[in-house]
């Protein structure tokens, strides 16, 4: 894994080329534009939120500022979530505000060109397709960019006021 | 550096001084003006024309030159004031401040708008004086002003026209060291001829290219401009001081009034021949005011208030942190060690006196608000015909920088409504035997964690019978038997007014509502008394900032959560005896003589695992929105002030939660919202009988 990771950034300055935070839900592995990515810290001291859907584990306190917890493996109805040594969460940076998104594991930075970047098929991941960027492919794995913005942005996730934006 | 980076100072300098010269002009007793104010204004003026000249900002600079010729007539009693004078220099201040307001966006004032004020300033100067304001010149102002408070009017642009010539220096009461500095700055600026006398007084004669304003403004870097006085050499002689009035100057102290220099002054030549004469009795210390403002700002700094913020959000941190230090301190062995439970200590004192100093830096005094009611007052009074006295009291009393902003909206709604429904008009006044002028007074003072903002006037008060028809025909419930408290909280229902007719300045039925749902979101209540005849007072109570609270930590299940202090009334267990069900999963518990509504914090909150017997409970009797109530939870943990944190910045709101604050042990407690929390067990419970399902419960393992 490290090795592709060492050949990919030779070719970074490629133009076309991104990198991408690669994350795995269970079996599956995602990847989410490197910039929109704070830190990434372990999952832990979460303070639970009544009332609110169960995908939204509570707030944190991240250094003083207060934020929202989304579970991803939730949200996308995994087999399971649990919560482990192994068990973090990326803080990401949308829309002026900050989040943290639950993930099983955390494995590389990527930098994936454009011939790498499929579009997204019809069918074949556990979320709609608007939040999908399309799909990464790296010699045998396939990754599947989530457009982060859009999707914890969106109405369903409601982390935003619906009124408001 | 580029002359722009000086432009900041410049705008709020001048945004002072025009603060300045408005409070002096209201305050201004238009039969009896007093001296010291007449020439307070005038200073301001002068010193903000300097300014406009220095950094070319032209419309600014014709139009205080105009209002400066004015006052100056005004100050040496040549032009007797009005009332109806002193709103034209109001307006023409205003003026100035939007001109203002334009430089500072980087463009340029409304042309029409100037010319409009610059006529008005010009006939008045026509129709009171007979005489063009921007003639040129006009009899020389005393020399020696430089000592008293009121310099003279010379101003900057003309400074610029009769530049040039022998100017004689004095220097008054220089030490040595600022005066070799002084003399070598002047000699770069001419060629200075003689120069002689002691640190007292010290006269240089110059020849210089330059404008006595223009050597002024380059000594004014070093000495005080009182230190200074500039005088030119080639006038007629009439126009320079006597050598004997100078040596009489000599004797006196620095700051002693030279009484001989009004009578040069006056026997100096007619405007048209001070002119052709190049004759300039050179204005000594006009920038005085602007100095003093110079001097303030070593001892004051201007901050965005985000990095306040920002320093309370660290030294909310390092609280937190210190508190870890202390947990990990007392679980380990190490409590033996004096040295480290002593510095433990030291860090704990002394974080929570950083966090209150900090705390302190966002607090501001009411005269912030207070101030800039003068002026709405005398032109609502004069709109209205109407005669008020508006006193404040409690100025310096401290509030959160940011209610103070909020605050200053539904003040000015009380205001006018005092003013337009309250105080009576001067016949009526009479008639009812009250003084002709009405008396509306500002007040705020602390009150434990609040401060408590009052507006009273002496009017005629709330009518009790005029409310309640007017209530009843807007379609709200009454009847004859309500108390006058709850007969005086209808105006604050939607859209209810009960003047007569609707004016330009209250009367639309929009507004105190508004008023009242602002104070609240601020954290406040507001309420009111009245007599008829008396008079009706309107009291505001609000939290002194927002940003810490006084909060009782309250444990349910697993979970802490946080009541603000000021809602919380009593607490107590309840006994099996005083706790009544009611249809549809109501419970109702007596507390001495009321019955109030029970709601379950666990139930609210969907708390697992907390004590769901009400009588091995406590009962938290709270209040909010006027509405009383018991609060079920397990245990009360104990009080502590919490920094608030929004919710709102990166999540939502949250029902039943007001805000966030952090633990001690780093961990994130939600706030509770005693009004909202209500609503939310409401309507969970009609979900819950209309659904007849309970909400889901945590279904996830979680580390514990």
């Amino acid at each position: 894994m490290s090795n592709a990771t060492a050949l990919d950034h030779t070719v970074a300055a490629e133009a076309g080329s991104q990198e991408f935070l690669v994350f795995s839900l269970g079996e599956e592995e995602y990847a989410i534009d490197i910039l929109k990515v704070q830190e990434i810290r372990g999952y832990d001291n979460v303070t639970r939120i009544a009332n609110a859907p169960e995908f939204i584990k509570g707030v944190a306190n991240l250094r003083g500022v207060i934020v929202p917890i989304v579970d991803l493996r939730i949200k996308f109805r995994l087999a399971k979530a649990e919560y482990d040594d192994q068990t973090v969460v990326i803080v990401v940076n949308i829309a002026d505000r900050v989040v943290g998104i639950v993930v099983d594991r955390v494995s590389d930075v990527m930098t994936l060109t454009a011939e790498q970047r499929k579009p997204a098929p019809e069918f074949g991941v556990s979320l709609p397709l608007d939040y999908i960027h399309g799909l990464g492919n790296l010699d045998d794995r396939m990754l599947v960019l989530v457009d982060i913005e859009k999707l914890l942005t969106s109405e369903e996730m409601a982390l935003v006021e619906e009124a408001s934006e | 550096m580029d002359i722009t980076d000086f432009y900041d100072t410049f705008f709020e300098e001048a945004d002072e001084l025009l603060a300045e010269m408005e409070s002096h002009l209201l305050e201004l007793d238009v039969d009896n003006p007093d001296q010291e104010r007449l020439n307070a204004i005038f200073r301001a003026a002068h010193s903000i024309k300097g300014g406009a000249g220095t950094f070319g900002f032209e419309a600014l600079q014709r139009t205080t030159h105009l209002l400066e010729n004015l006052l100056d007539y005004t100050r040496r009693g040549e032009l007797a004031l009005r009332r109806d004078i002193v709103d034209t220099f109001l307006e023409a201040k205003d003026m100035l401040n939007d001109q203002l307001d334009a430089y500072r966006q980087g463009g340029e004032p409304d042309p029409e708008a100037l010319e409009r004020i610059c006529e008005t300033l010009r006939r008045l100067a026509l129709e009171e004086i007979g005489e063009e304001a921007d003639v040129e010149a006009h009899a020389p102002p005393p020399a020696a002003d430089a000592v008293a408070p009121s310099p003279p009017p010379e101003p900057a642009g003309e400074a610029a026209s009769a530049a040039g010539g022998r100017f004689e220096v004095v220097l008054l009461g220089v030490d040595d060291k600022d005066r070799e500095l002084l003399i070598e700055e002047l000699g770069q600026l001419g060629d200075i001829e003689t120069r002689d006398g002691d640190a007292e007084r010290y006269r240089v004669t110059l020849s210089s290219s330059l404008s006595a304003d223009d050597i002024e403004a380059v000594m004014c870097f070093i000495a005080e401009p009182e230190q200074l006085e500039i005088k030119a050499l080639d006038a007629a002689p009439a126009a320079s001081e006597p050598p004997a009035v100078a040596a009489a100057a000599a004797t006196t102290s620095e700051a002693g009034t030279n009484e001989a220099a009004p009578n040069a002054a006056e026997a100096s030549p007619a405007p048209g021949d001070a002119k052709a004469d190049g004759a300039r009795s050179a204005p000594p210390a006009e920038k005085a005011p602007a100095k003093a403002a110079k001097s303030n700002e070593s001892t004051s700094i201007r901050v965005p208030v985000t990095k306040v913020d920002q320093i309370i959000n660290l030294v909310g941190e390092l609280i937190i942190t210190q508190s870890m230090l202390n947990q990990v301190a007392e679980d380990s062995e190490t409590l033996d060690d004096g040295a480290l439970v002593n510095g433990l200590n030291l860090l704990q004192r002394t974080a929570r006196d950083l966090q209150e100093a900090v705390m302190s830096v966002r607090m501001v005094p009411m005269d912030y608000v207070f101030s800039r009611f003068p002026r709405l007052v005398r032109d609502l009074a004069g709109k209205l015909d109407k005669d008020v006295e508006l006193v404040t009291e409690g100025k310096s009393t401290e509030l959160d920088k940011g209610l103070t902003e909020r605050i200053i909206d539904p003040l000015t709604h009380l205001v006018r409504n005092s003013l337009d429904h309250g105080i009576e008009t001067p016949e009526r006044r009479e008639a009812a035997g009250k003084p002709r002028t009405g008396k509306l007074t500002l007040s705020a003072q602390h009150q434990g964690g609040n401060i408590l903002i009052e507006v009273i006037d002496d009017g005629a008060g709330l009518n009790r019978e005029k409310l309640l028809a007017k209530a009843r025909s807007s379609g709200l419930v009454v009847s004859d038997s309500m108390s006058d408290d709850e007969v005086w909280q209808l105006i604050f229902a939607p859209g209810f007014s009960t003047a007569e007719e609707v004016s330009d300045v209250s009367g639309r039925g929009v507004g105190m509502d508004v008023v009242k749902r602002n104070i609240q979101a601020m954290g406040g209540h507001v309420e009111i008394l009245s007599q008829p005849g008396q008079g009706t007072t309107t009291r505001i109570v609000l939290p002194l900032t927002l940003a810490i609270l006084d909060g009782m930590s309250i444990r349910v299940g697993k979970e802490t959560f946080i009541l603000p202090v000021s809602a919380v009334v009593e607490s107590l267990q309840p006994a099996a005896g005083d706790l009544y069900a009611m249809a549809g999963d109501d419970t109702l518990l007596k507390v001495r003589e009321d019955y109030l509504p029970v709601v379950a914090v666990h139930q609210a909150m969907d708390v697992a695992g907390a004590i769901t017997e009400a009588t091995r409970a406590i009962a938290v009797i709270v209040q909010g929105e006027g509405r009383r109530y018991a609060l079920l939870v397990d245990e009360l943990v104990g009080q502590q002030q919490v920094v608030v944190k929004n919710l709102e910045t990166n999540y939502r709101k949250v029902p039943g939660v007001s805000a966030a604050t952090i633990l001690g042990d780093g961990s994130v407690a939600l706030i509770l919202d005693v009004a909202d929390l209500h609503r939310l067990s409401q309507s969970k419970k009609e979900n819950r009988i209309f659904e007849n399902r309970s909400q889901p419960l945590e279904k996830e393992v979680e580390p514990s």
